[in-house]
């Protein structure tokens, strides 16, 4: 019960703050609209949201994807050697600092102005946490607990099976969840140079003629598309990790 | 013969700091036959660990050599894995060796009764006590399917009622079994109660300083410690120990 009411009397009152604010220091609508202009924008463009909604979802899901794979594979292939690792690491940090909305229009055009360089930019901006999860989960593995599987017969793939990939499996979440929450970031940065449609790309045109409240509307639609990705990692999550659903860390937070 | 153990002149030094490296353990010499159980007791840091990891092939000794058939170890920390379930943690060697998930499970689950571990197979490590999680790394180790097996103080971290319960269940079984069982421990009552003979390391750089057969009954009750040999055994045991510990 409070898993679902707590969030939603957090934002309700966030939302009665602002509400209040707006009305009592009377600022215009192009600056500060009120939650219920916002609320009002959303009905008027329903459907052109929805529609905006269903392609950047799209780009989403895709570039999500691509960056979960090669977050997952860049990392186990680095983290099996220590060469490896010394050698590409700095390129993957370095690849952090490129500025995207600097890069986004080569991206497009080496990439067309189709999926291709959105599902790219997504990507690039998600899989850096990944990666690093990844590692670090990996090369977390308990030493003395792989030294034993080998004892008993087991080569390095079983070892990896058996003991490093499960360990490293709630950090690997972890970077899961900081990437669903940069994927949508990743959208919108994409569709502001090469799109005529989606999230982004609505958020463009109605910043430029200063339609304030339908620019939130975008907005807090897009939150919508993070906060269902990073739902559905965490789900994912308690499938796939059951071991941490009910382990005594879980209890912190209930009395004794 | 398969299951027995032997070690010759095998000596251990540690690269240390400074170009200093320490000497673990010297000229350590001693031999179990096939089915034997024996405790090699010492004080804390006398690289009765060493001699273990020695013998599970983790550690190449820097002197002397060690002959043994195939081993299963049991570290001191009992190494469940908390992603595993107890039956897959038991499992694990099984797997290791390249058996089929299922068919690892299938073998395994016939042996959770006799371990006390019946009805947990689905716990999840954290969910058992102290001792439960203990019989499952000794069951774990069991399942390796190997003569000889190696006990780093399985019972260090257990309450004395719960121990005494286990050290009578682990010598029913390794005798039951058949097995080779060398045992470190730094417990004399532990080491008495359990073993065919002691093996009595003095303090580091470990030496043999004295191997003691223990004359007691095949089945070994905790009553076993009432008897007056135990307390016979325990004197010398205790006079050797603190003769190396604390030369007069």
């Amino acid at each position: 019960m409070a898993r679902v009411l707590a969030p939603l009397a957090f934002v309700g009152l966030l939302l009665l703050a602002w509400q209040g604010y707006v009305v009592l220091s009377d600022v215009p609508s192009s600056t500060l609209p009120a939650p219920t202009d916002v609320a009002s924008a959303l009905r008027r463009e329903k459907s052109v949201l929805l529609d905006a909604a269903l392609v950047t979802a799209g780009e989403i899901a895709i570039g999500f994807t691509a960056a979960v794979l090669v977050g997952l594979l860049t990392g186990v292939a680095i983290s099996r050697s220590r060469l490896a690792l010394r050698a590409s690491y700095p390129v993957l940090v370095a690849s952090q600092m490129v500025p995207v909305p600097a890069i986004a229009p080569l991206l497009v055009l080496w990439a067309g102005f189709d999926l291709g360089p959105k599902v790219l930019v997504i990507a690039l901006v998600s899989f850096f946490p990944i990666t690093v999860a990844t590692v670090d989960g990996l090369r977390g593995a308990d030493g003395e607990l792989l030294r034993l599987l080998n004892t008993m017969g087991a080569g390095r793939w079983k070892r990896f099976r058996i003991a490093e990939f499960p360990a490293a499996l709630p950090r690997i979440f972890s970077g899961l969840k900081t990437a669903a929450a940069l994927a949508p970031i990743g959208a919108v940065f994409a569709e502001w140079v090469g799109a005529s449609d989606g999230l982004g790309y609505l958020i463009l045109v109605w910043n430029n003629q200063t339609a304030t409240a339908e620019m939130l509307a975008a907005v807090s639609v897009l939150s919508v598309l993070g906060l269902t990705l990073f739902g559905v990692v965490s789900l994912l999550q308690r499938v796939l990790v059951p071991w941490q659903r009910d382990s005594p860390a879980d209890h912190r937070f209930t009395s004794a | 013969m398969a299951g027995s153990i032997d070690v010759r002149g095998v000596s251990h030094r540690y690269a240390g700091v400074a170009d200093e490296p320490t000497s673990a353990l010297q000229d350590i010499t001693f031999t179990a036959r096939a089915g034997e159980f024996l405790a090699v007791i010492g004080p804390s840091g006398c690289g009765k660990s060493t001699l273990l990891n020695i013998l599970a092939g983790l550690l190449a000794p820097t002197a002397g050599e060690t002959q043994l058939g195939p081993s299963a170890h049991m570290p001191q920390r009992d190494l469940l894995m908390p992603w595993r379930t107890t039956l897959d943690n038991v499992a694990v060697g099984l797997e290791a060796q390249g058996r089929r998930r299922a068919d690892a499970r299938e073998l395994a689950r016939e042996h959770l009764e006799s371990f006390g571990l019946a009805g947990f197979e689905q716990h999840w490590p954290h969910q058992l006590s102290g001792g439960m999680r203990q019989r499952a790394a000794l069951l774990r180790t069991f399942l390796v399917g190997r003569d000889v097996l190696l006990l780093d103080e399985p019972f260090g971290a257990l309450d004395a009622l719960t121990r005494l319960q286990l050290q009578q269940w682990l010598r029913e079984r390794c005798v039951a079994d058949g097995k080779t069982t060398l045992l470190v421990t730094h417990d004399i009552d532990e080491a008495i109660a359990l073993a065919d003979r002691v093996c009595v390391l003095s303090p580091r750089p470990g030496r043999v300083v004295a191997i003691v057969d223990i004359e007691l009954p095949g089945v070994r009750s905790p009553e076993v410690r009432l008897l007056p040999e135990f307390a016979r055994y325990r004197a010398q045991l205790l006079r050797t120990l603190t003769a190396e510990a604390w030369p007069a």
